[in-house]
């Protein structure tokens, strides 16, 4: 029966777990620094540590505020505070915990007819304002030196990044396990005085009673963490002022800091040590506390950049909870006494004194039924570590192969690349060797060419000799007359070089085929004759050279280039010979 | 630790990127110049290293992109940062367009043009040369980056009274000029000066950008 009334705590837990942590991580994975997955891990962790740890001195605050002394009761208070936080998390308006849980405990001393403490209430509602004032000038006072050190730092943006990204992690887990510390009170506050009087052994540290409570509190917080503050950590790191990462720091800082002070019972003695008034241990409102980090910031930076709709919404929520949860408590309670006739606590007459029940702290030390939970907790952590290592191995090979196959496919790649680079090697090498091979049919023919020209030029100068010879000796004037005129028409044909020319022609067109063709498609009109002087103008070749070679005088081939030029369709600026070699 | 050496890697190749800009508006200088003075050897050098440079800008570019996604560094600047790197990209892009527009269009510059051109250019890659130490500075020191880009604006504006000036010059006192070839010439006057337009955007994204970063 009990843990079935504590899940109405536990259900505070997580709506405190689904609000809260937008506080702490809100900015640091709005802005994407961090995901949301490690935030929410790392919070849980150090929501749990901050609980068990350090949660006792708030609780004992929140149990002199009104010492719910039944079950039923502090399941009916914890369960409207809770309702009233979940429907203005619907709304996405980040409420505070704290005014809930004390005006849904107001609600039961209502109901119940005990007298509010309110010296105690005062303290509280002092601390609700101071505790955003402080956060103010935390956040300021830090800000400044922050500044400063960075700007003397002169730190690279890429370096200050990873900085940033690590400083919102620690500062994050520390603002976690403030949160921890502060808030249990709210979850778990109302429950003390129904606590297990038990002491658990977990073989390295034992837990008392309320430490239980505080892990089963800080487990729902957590829950809730991981379950439903995504959109709530979005709204409040992109809403309330477009925050940078420096200030985010700065702020959650602050936050964590004051938090931290007003929850500390080894700071409160110390102070009481020196002699100081000690500090309050009340549940302050994260929510109040970050707007006040936020403004500080923004008064040093100058306050255009925060968005006063938004706090305006806020400080609304802040009024309406207490109210709408005290209201509800008063109507629950009365329900759940008159319809389901349960005992929601002791009622008292108004002017009656009443003793709290037991403080927390007394509780804490109080040993009840010892359980030894060291072999189940041993067992349960090697069973999570034993789960830890197969997922991580798991992950890890997953990983290794997904590198393997990306390195494969990159190899792959690599070697088609290299075999298309061989082929096409393999092909300019066979074009060079057919080349080679046409170059050396080439010369051997102009070999065998010189060499019948050789034997030719011999014959022909044997020839012209033997024929000089016997004119010579010729002594008939007629036949040695005929004898000279045909020596002179041999010479005068051997003279002309036609054939010579022709074969210099042929070979000239056969190397500059390519041309010729471009030639052709580019000016379909051109004749043979117009095409050969375009080639041997390509060849750099001289107007006298050409006159010899295409067996017409110098002045002819200027006309023909003048004729060229009009097929061409050339201007007179143009350059004949430039515009032939960029065809 | 490997995530710093990564950091550091980074900060290099950003470092390379800058100076890679750096070097190409100057080789822009050098390749107007050369063209007016009818260097074409040495015009044809500036082309070879302008596409050179551009490339390499391109591909540093694209690595400092890579490297930011992949180590999820700066997730909240990233955005901006790339956009910078982009705009940045842009000048020598332009710059490597404007010398092949040179050497492709072969523009008729009369030679009393010269003087004026090589002027232009010199105030649009003094431009340049300003806002890099800007965008060097948004990485460090962010508040100083306003003290720096207003030398940019100062130079864009001497840029674009003096391309007004050339242009004026050729279409009222240049009667012996074709028309098409005035034309020619006011694009490329134009061309120029659209090498200290993109510094302008690059400053103005900068200031944008160092308010953000002003914390």
């Amino acid at each position: 029966m009990f843990f079935f009334f504590l899940t109405s705590g536990l259900f505070l837990g997580w709506s405190l777990g689904a609000n809260d942590a937008a506080n702490v991580f809100g900015t640091a994975v709005g802005s994407k620094m961090i995901s949301f997955r490690k935030a929410a891990i790392i919070a849980s962790i150090f929501v749990i540590l901050g609980a068990v740890i350090q949660g006792s001195g708030t609780t004992e605050t929140l149990s002199q505020l009104g010492s719910v002394d039944a079950i039923a009761g502090a399941f009916t208070v914890a369960l409207s505070a809770g309702f009233i936080i979940f429907l203005m998390t619907r709304y996405l308006i980040p409420v505070s915990t704290s005014q809930a849980i004390v005006g849904a405990i107001i609600g039961w001393n209502l109901f119940t007819g005990h007298k509010t403490d309110f010296s105690i209430l005062s303290k509280i509602l002092l601390t609700w304002v101071s505790g955003p004032v402080i956060g103010a000038i935390f956040s300021a006072v830090i800000f400044i030196l922050f500044r400063k050190l960075l700007r003397r730092l002169k730190l690279h943006l890429v370096v200050l990044d990873i900085y940033i990204k690590w400083g919102l992690i620690i500062v994050g887990a520390f603002g976690a396990y403030s949160l921890g510390a502060n808030n249990i009170a709210n979850v778990m506050g109302v429950f003390m005085s129904s606590a297990p009087k038990v002491v658990v052994d977990l073989g390295l540290f034992t837990l008392s009673g309320p430490q239980v409570l505080f892990l089963l509190g800080g487990i729902a917080i957590s829950v809730g963490i991981i379950t439903f503050s995504r959109n709530l950590m979005n709204e409040v790191g992109n809403g309330i002022m477009a925050l940078s990462a420096e200030a985010a720091i700065v702020a959650v800082l602050s936050q964590a800091v004051v938090l931290f002070v007003f929850s500390s019972t080894s700071i409160s003695e110390l102070l009481i040590g020196i002699g100081l008034p000690p500090i309050p241990l009340v549940p302050v409102s994260s929510s109040q506390v970050i707007v006040g980090s936020i403004i500080g910031i923004g008064m040093v930076k100058g306050v255009n950049e925060i968005k006063f709709k938004t706090i305006r919404g806020i400080i609304g929520g802040w009024v309406l909870t207490p109210v709408l949860a005290g209201l509800l408590s008063f109507f629950a309670l009365f329900f759940m006494k008159n319809l389901f006739n349960l005992n929601v606590g002791s009622e008292v007459e108004a002017n009656e004194i009443v003793v709290p029940v037991a403080a927390a702290s007394e509780q804490i030390n109080e040993t009840g039924s010892y359980i030894n939970l060291f072999w189940p907790a041993f067992s349960l952590s090697i069973l999570a570590l034993f789960i830890f290592i197969i997922i991580y191995s798991y992950k890890q090979q997953k990983r290794r192969l997904a590198a393997e196959r990306e390195l494969l496919e990159k190899e792959k790649e690599y070697n088609n690349a290299r075999k298309a680079l061989t082929e096409s090697e393999i092909k300019s090498i066979h074009l060079e060797n057919a080349f080679l091979h046409n170059e050396l049919e080439h010369k051997r023919k102009e070999l065998v060419d010189y060499a019948l020209s050789i034997v030719e030029q011999k014959e022909f100068f044997e020839r012209i000799y033997d024929n000089l010879k016997s004119i010579r000796e010729e002594n008939k004037q007629d036949i040695r007359d005929e004898k000279i005129r045909q020596l002179e028409v041999e010479i005068g044909q051997r003279m002309s070089f036609n054939d010579k020319v022709d074969d210099f022609n042929i070979q000239i067109e056969k190397m500059h085929k390519e041309f010729s063709s471009r030639l052709s498609i580019q000016f379909p009109a051109l004749s043979e004759n117009e095409k050969r002087l375009a080639i041997l103008l390509r060849l750099g070749i001289s107007s006298k050279e050409m006159a010899t070679l295409l067996n017409i005088s110098p002045k002819s081939v200027e006309i023909n280039r003048y004729r060229l030029r009009k097929r061409l369709g050339l201007d007179k600026g143009t350059n004949l010979i430039q515009f032939i070699n960029n065809i | 630790m490997a995530i710093f050496k990564n950091a550091n890697k980074v900060i290099d190749i950003i470092e390379e990127f800058f100076n890679t800009i750096d070097q190409g508006v100057l080789v822009f200088k050098e390749g107007v110049s050369n063209y007016l003075h009818g260097n074409q050897q040495a015009f044809n050098n500036n082309i070879a290293t302008m596409a050179k440079l551009e490339a390499d800008a391109d591909s540093l570019r694209r690595e400092i992109e890579n490297k930011l996604y992949t180590h999820s560094l700066m997730p909240q600047l990233r955005g901006d940062i790339l956009r910078l790197l982009e705009e940045m990209d842009d000048i020598i892009d332009t710059a490597k367009k404007n010398l092949f527009q040179f050497d492709v269009e072969v523009p008729n510059i009369p030679a009393e043009l010269n003087q004026d051109l090589i002027l232009l250019t010199d105030m649009c890659v003094s431009s340049v040369s300003s806002v890099i130490p800007a965008a060097r500075a948004y990485f460090r020191t962010p508040e100083t980056v306003k003290d720096q880009i207003h030398r940019v604006y100062f130079y864009e504006k001497e840029a674009d009274k003096l391309a007004e000036g050339i242009k004026r010059r050729v279409f009222r006192q240049m009667p012996s000029l074709k028309l098409s070839e005035k034309i020619h010439l006011r694009y490329f006057t134009l061309h120029i000066e659209t090498v200290s337009d993109s510094a302008e955007k690059v400053a103005d994204l900068l200031s944008i950008m160092a308010v953000k970063r002003t914390i």
